[in-house]
């Protein structure tokens, strides 16, 4: 119910939003379960297990109970807490985990199958048929337990990530973080505060207090303006942080607005010192039914009293182990909610009067109410006694936020005087915890550890704090008797989202789980959105009692970030279709797409497959047309991708010597050599032309794959190996759109072209130089991938789509046209080109046949470890051709190769194939592998077994180039 | 995680390829026999401590650093170029 | 004979005005690579003076001299924009001719530290990343320079080929915004 006055909701502002379809209002500063409340609804979630009806626990983002699903379709967010979900106009609000309705749940006889469902009952219930599990049991408890579900539509709303510094950030903006910010701002520090609430002040606008003469929430929004006018300051409403990581980093989520054009963004701060301020989380008091809708924490009511001006029910009682509970009668006395009673677990507790009657060492030990609190059962001086109320606020004491604390490994020290784990100084490095958190319970106490931190703080970084008077404050000790669960028949809840009573942690300590962290996962205490925030504490103390150890032997379970949920799509921001990965286009995109070529990936560029036309039906029949354009006539394809890389310098060649396992030092000038390069363990990395352009100046080219990993590559050797050789090189792999030219007609193609027309004298195989193309400066280098008399063109980028589409043009008058790269493929392999997929991080020089290929003269990468006598062994598997016996048999990737007689499985094994194609001149398959001691066996005829795909084919080792062994096309 | 590129200043570790242990450095001659390369290829220690390794600046200035860290606490002690004598300039 | 006809990377897709903020191809002239042979800095520092009034910059800082300027672009290496190299620049540099290479492309609009924040991971406000500064970091998920030209005018370099995705990447981060 609405209170009629106070309240720091805008009455005049009315906000309609719906629940469960329901029509209903709210005001301006209302949260979900503010709203709910308000109008008088207590229900409004069913719990994880046994279904049971729940209500509003806290007023926080550690809310266990009242989670809902916000908005529909594409929109749809599950498990959203209503104590932080702000009302906005036309919101759609939905019950969870009930059905057919909230009010009557079909599963709720889970409730009633209580004695079967204790902990651990699903691995002693689902044990047999073993196959029943995944086909039966799993899916049928999935859909019975859980929370809400995702609508597996992806979001439509945009999600951000973003990087903030500063010098101080503060966490938590209660009094303790007002001030503090307020004094690092003073100091000239550069301050970040930031506050999960969307109205900073955190207990300031739960409570009636005063700070310095006026009401707490007043002086919090002085502080707030002040802050919020200083340049200096950056304050984040909204904002949770959610873990903190190494060197002073921190993670936040903010939650925009309703109407933002972001939903949420995900913030990585990074702070030179951090002030932890996150305050006290409130802990209830299990007893028997405690988990009733209109149950809920004291500090959660006196913040729904005095903020949001709303009461759960007009009959309020108190049960307390601590003063606590006396203000929060005192505070529903001020608002003119009807206190019944305080009961008060410590026998001698001096407490105040006020109109209402006070029970001392009283407990409540149950409650009734079917969908929610009728009545509670008092147990004072050895009776019983019930008294009709419709809520019940309880305190067993405060929790301090020691989360962010524990995020590096870091675990809290127990105190007893105040029966709570506190923050272990220096658990991360930079970052001091201070006020409730710190467990430091009284206004006054807060400031002052506020100021006094924060000093230190700013000395730490070379800043000196101003004089600063601390306001007056309240200062009242705080005094607590533990008290975590009432001794009783009945089920006594602790973790009330998984439903996880004092029963079932007592039965994991029988069971012999009694390690605080095999208790949690026996039971489930402490998982799901708000992770024990409300129940671990009571949870592991009912622990060291039935272990017969104290708590702090008995230790906490370990804190891991986030402190409250963060969304896949938060973490994921920008990610999301475009954003996942930058696409890289060559200058030949749009003609390509133009040409209806499909586009595939390769790392991050696009390259076309093949480019069909009218009639073809198959992407076969283009790939061997554009085959014959390269073998009869000449074929166009864009090579740009390539990596290349300008090296220049008086010790070029000799850089080029060491990592290459091939001499280039000895390169002339306008000729090209084939290189191949080896990891530092002898296996290959890397192969591709490089060109000596003059006396102090080479380009080297890489594959598209591992052109990023060739250059880290050099970096290292220049400067971790050799930082004696004077060598400087830089990537110029987008500066040059390049392109093969390719086929017996290439040249011809090439002299409508060039202004100085080339013959094979001024332009042999593997020569290379400048040349001037449609007017511009361009390269000039014969050298072949395809086996036939080859060219690739190369001009600045900028020229590259003018080019291409002159080339194709070109080619087409000889009868040729663009290739794909299904074509590329084809061509290579009929010619034995290796690719990656030959050269995948397993193969060495020697098994590749490229044994000759490491220099006897000079050392390189890799070659001491290459030289090693098992890399050296002939029963290797080595690179060899394969062809059917008979014309028609599949040869395909990825099968393995068997003795004749020998059974396909791993044991036999004789090699495996790398690349496979249809090779259109010979009219059958072809692939290339690996055999043992391969080249040895030429004509051998083995077993090919693809178990993936079901083939299985009778193929013959053969030499791995098809096509024109003497390469006389190649120079011609 | 940040470290303080020398060059660059600290930088978030995004920036940043990992290699390993700066055993890399220390590439031993060619001919120093098996046991000197088989430790420097392939052996490692695993402490719970200290340890210096070698990460390249991709992302920035393209420096490799050494990184002597540790590897319990997570502080990063020392960040330096691993060719600090060369060029003159940065 | 045929006339080989230019374009530019972001031909097509700019100029774009987005929320305030425009997105333009910048219009560079040559940019150029320059990295000093061992022990040429100062020889090099003093060619860049005599031949286009630019000195060598320090880390994370660029030269400005109209119409050429000069930004650290790496470990001893520096990117020369506007004019060609000055033929003396050869005899202590490794040049390489990058005009085509990367994509310079100039957003302006009140609030781009914002927009920076959500794409670059270093601190890119006023006060640590001023005029005259520049960086090498990442955009997103790209690598490349970001120069501040302006209270409001940042200068970003990508290569080439991913022009369209820091486009795409700019319109997202500015869309966010608010």
């Amino acid at each position: 119910m609405r209170l009629q006055n106070g309240g720091m909701v805008d009455r005049s502002k009315v906000i309609r939003f719906s629940f469960d379809g329901v029509p209903v209002e709210g005001f301006a500063g209302d949260t979900v379960a503010s709203a709910l409340l308000g109008r008088g609804q207590r229900l409004i979630g069913r719990s994880f297990k046994y279904h049971r009806p729940r209500g509003v626990l806290s007023a926080g983002s550690e809310e266990p109970n009242a989670l809902v699903t916000v908005g529909r379709g594409a929109a749809q967010e599950p498990n959203v807490r209503a104590t932080v979900q702000e009302i906005s106009e036309g919101l759609e609000v939905f019950s969870q985990n009930a059905w057919p309705s909230l009010k009557r749940d079909v599963l709720s006889v889970n409730d009633r199958l209580w004695p079967f469902l204790g902990a651990g009952f699903y691995y002693k219930t689902f044990m047999w048929p073993r196959a029943f599990w995944e086909k039966i049991y799993e899916p049928v408890i999935r859909r019975a337990a859980g929370l809400g579900g995702l609508s597996g539509a992806a979001p439509d709303e945009r999600y951000q990530k973003a990087f903030a510094y500063c010098d101080v950030l503060v966490i938590g903006a209660g009094p303790s973080g007002l001030m503090a910010a307020k004094l690092a701002a003073l100091a000239g520090a550069d301050v970040i505060l930031a506050d999960e609430d969307s109205q900073p002040g955190g207990r300031l606008n739960a409570e009636r207090l005063e700070i310095g003469g006026q009401t707490g929430a007043a002086w919090g929004q002085a502080v707030l303006a002040e802050l919020r006018a200083m340049p200096n300051v950056r304050v984040m409403t909204r904002t949770t942080v959610t873990g903190a990581y190494d060197q002073g980093t921190y993670g936040a989520l903010e939650r925009k607005p309703a109407g933002s054009p972001a939903q949420e963004v995900f913030w990585r701060i990074v702070a030179k010192r951090a002030i932890l301020a996150a305050g006290a989380i409130e802990r209830s008091i299990a007893f028997a039914d405690n988990d009733r809708p209109g149950v809920m924490t004291a500090g959660a009511l006196r913040a729904y009293v005095n903020r949001w001006a709303v009461s759960p029910a007009p009959r309020v009682a108190i049960f307390g182990n601590n003063d606590d509970a006396h203000k929060t009668a005192q505070d529903l006395v001020a608002a003119g909610v009807q206190v019944v009673a305080v009961i008060d677990s410590r026998p001698d507790a001096k407490v105040p009067a006020g109109p209402y009657e006070v029970l001392t060492g009283a407990v409540v030990e149950g409650s009734a109410g079917r969908l929610g609190l009728t009545s509670i059962t008092v147990r004072h001086q050895g009776r019983a006694r019930k008294i009709a109320v419709g809520c019940l606020a309880v305190s067993g004491g405060w929790n301090p936020s020691v989360h962010l604390t524990c995020h590096m490994n870091g675990r809290p020290t127990w105190r007893a005087d105040i029966a709570s784990f506190v923050p272990t100084p220096g658990a991360i490095p930079g970052l001091t915890a201070v006020g409730a958190c710190n467990g430091a319970f009284s206004t006054a106490a807060c400031l002052r550890e506020a100021v006094a931190a924060t000093r230190e703080a700013l000395a730490k970084i070379g800043l000196e704090a101003p004089q600063l008077e601390i306001p007056s404050a309240e200062d009242a000790p705080y005094r607590i008797d533990p008290l975590w669960a009432v001794p009783g028949k009945g089920r006594a809840w602790l973790d009330f989202q998984n439903d996880v009573t004092v029963k079932d942690v007592k039965q994991a300590a029988t069971e012999n789980f009694r390690s605080v962290e095999h208790m949690k996962r026996y039971t489930t205490q402490g998982m799901a959105t708000d992770q024990g925030k409300n129940s671990n504490v009571a949870a592991l103390a009912v622990l060291a009692d039935a272990t017969g150890r104290g708590i702090p032997e008995t230790g906490t379970t370990t804190f891991r970030p986030p402190y409250s949920p963060v969304s896949i799509a938060a973490m994921g921001a920008g990610g999301q279709g475009m954003g996942f990965a930058p696409q890289r286009f060559t200058t030949s995109h749009a003609a390509s797409l133009a040409a209806g070529a499909p586009m595939i990936e390769a790392g991050l560029w696009y390259r076309p497959s093949f480019f069909p036309r009218a009639g073809e039906t198959t992407w076969r029949q283009s790939c061997d047309r554009e085959v014959g354009f390269v073998r009869n006539t000449v074929g166009i394809c864009d090579v740009s991708t390539l990596g290349k890389i300008d090296i220049q310098g008086p010790d070029a060649g000799a850089f080029l010597d060491l990592v290459y396992t091939n001499m280039f030092s000895t390169l002339k000038q306008g000729r090209v050599r084939y290189g191949l390069m080896l990891r530092e363990d002898g296996y290959v990395m890397d192969d591709g032309t490089t060109a000596r352009l003059g006396p102090q100046h080479y380009v080297m080219t890489t594959t598209t794959a591992a052109a990023g990993e060739v250059m880290r590559h050099l970096d290292f050797v220049s400067q971790c190996l050799r930082p004696d050789l004077d060598v400087r090189y830089t990537s110029v792999t987008e500066q040059w759109a390049q392109f093969a030219v390719a086929g017996p007609k290439s040249r011809d193609l090439l002299n409508q072209l060039l202004e100085t027309p080339i013959d094979n004298e001024t332009w042999p195989f593997m020569s290379c130089g400048a040349i001037r193309i449609g007017g511009v400066e361009g390269r000039l280098f014969r050298i072949s991938f395809s086996g036939e008399h080859a060219y690739e063109v190369a001009v600045p980028a900028r020229f590259g789509a003018s080019l291409f589409s002159h080339l194709v043009e070109m080619a087409k008058q000889h009868g040729g046209g663009a290739y794909g790269m299904e074509a590329l493929n084809v061509l290579r392999i009929e010619k034995g080109h290796i690719t990656h997929a030959e050269i995948h991080g397993r193969t060495t020089a020697f098994d590749c046949g490229f044994e000759k290929m490491v220099s006897a003269k000079k050392d390189c990468i890799g070659k001491t470890m290459s030289q090693r006598p098992g890399l050296l062994d002939p029963m290797r598997e080595r690179f060899i051709g394969l062809r059917p016996v008979a014309a028609t048999g599949k040869i395909t990737a990825g099968a393995h190769l068997f003795n004749p007689g020998d059974p396909a499985q791993r044991a036999f094994d004789q090699g495996y194939v790398t690349s496979v194609a249809f090779s259109p001149d010979l009219g059958h398959d072809i692939g290339l592998a690996f055999v043992k001691n391969g080249p040895a066996r030429i004509g051998e005829t083995l077993r090919l077994v693809d178990h993936l795909r079901g083939v299985e084919t009778q193929v013959q080792i053969c030499d791995p180039v098809f096509i024109d062994p003497e390469g006389g096309r190649t120079r011609g | 995680m940040r470290l303080a590129c020398p060059i660059c200043g600290t930088r978030d570790r995004r920036e940043f390829y990992y290699k390993g242990d700066a055993v890399a450095l220390a590439r031993p001659d060619p001919d120093a026999g098996a046991a000197a390369w088989d430790s420097y290829v392939h052996l490692r220690d695993n402490p719970a401590g200290q340890v210096r390794d070698l990460w390249h600046h991709e992302a920035g200035c393209g420096a490799w650093v050494v990184v002597t860290r540790d590897t319990v606490s997570h502080a990063v002690l020392d960040v330096a170029l691993a060719r600090p004598e060369a060029g003159g300039v940065q | 004979m045929v006339d080989l006809m230019a374009a530019g990377p972001a031909q097509g897709i700019l100029p774009l005005d987005v929320a305030g903020f425009s997105i333009r191809a910048a219009d560079v002239g040559h940019l150029t690579h320059v990295a000093p042979f061992a022990g040429q800095a100062a020889a090099l520092d003093g060619a860049l003076r005599a031949a286009h009034g630019l000195g060598w910059p320090a880390p994370n800082r660029s030269l400005d001299a109209a119409p050429g300027r000069i930004i650290w672009f790496g470990r001893e290496a520096a990117m020369l924009i506007g004019p060609a190299p000055g033929a003396a620049l050869a005899d202590h540099a490794a040049l390489a001719d990058q005009s085509d290479a990367w994509a310079a492309i100039e957003v302006q609009g009140a609030g781009i530290e914002d927009v920076l924040a959500r794409l670059v991971p270093v601190d890119t406000r006023l006060a640590s990343f001023g005029q005259g500064h520049t960086l090498r970091s990442q955009i997103q998920h790209m690598n490349g320079s970001i120069t501040r030209l302006g209270p409001d005018r940042v200068l970003f370099l990508v290569f080439r080929s991913m022009a369209a995705t820091l486009v795409h990447d700019l319109q997202e981060a500015i869309l966010g915004l608010g």
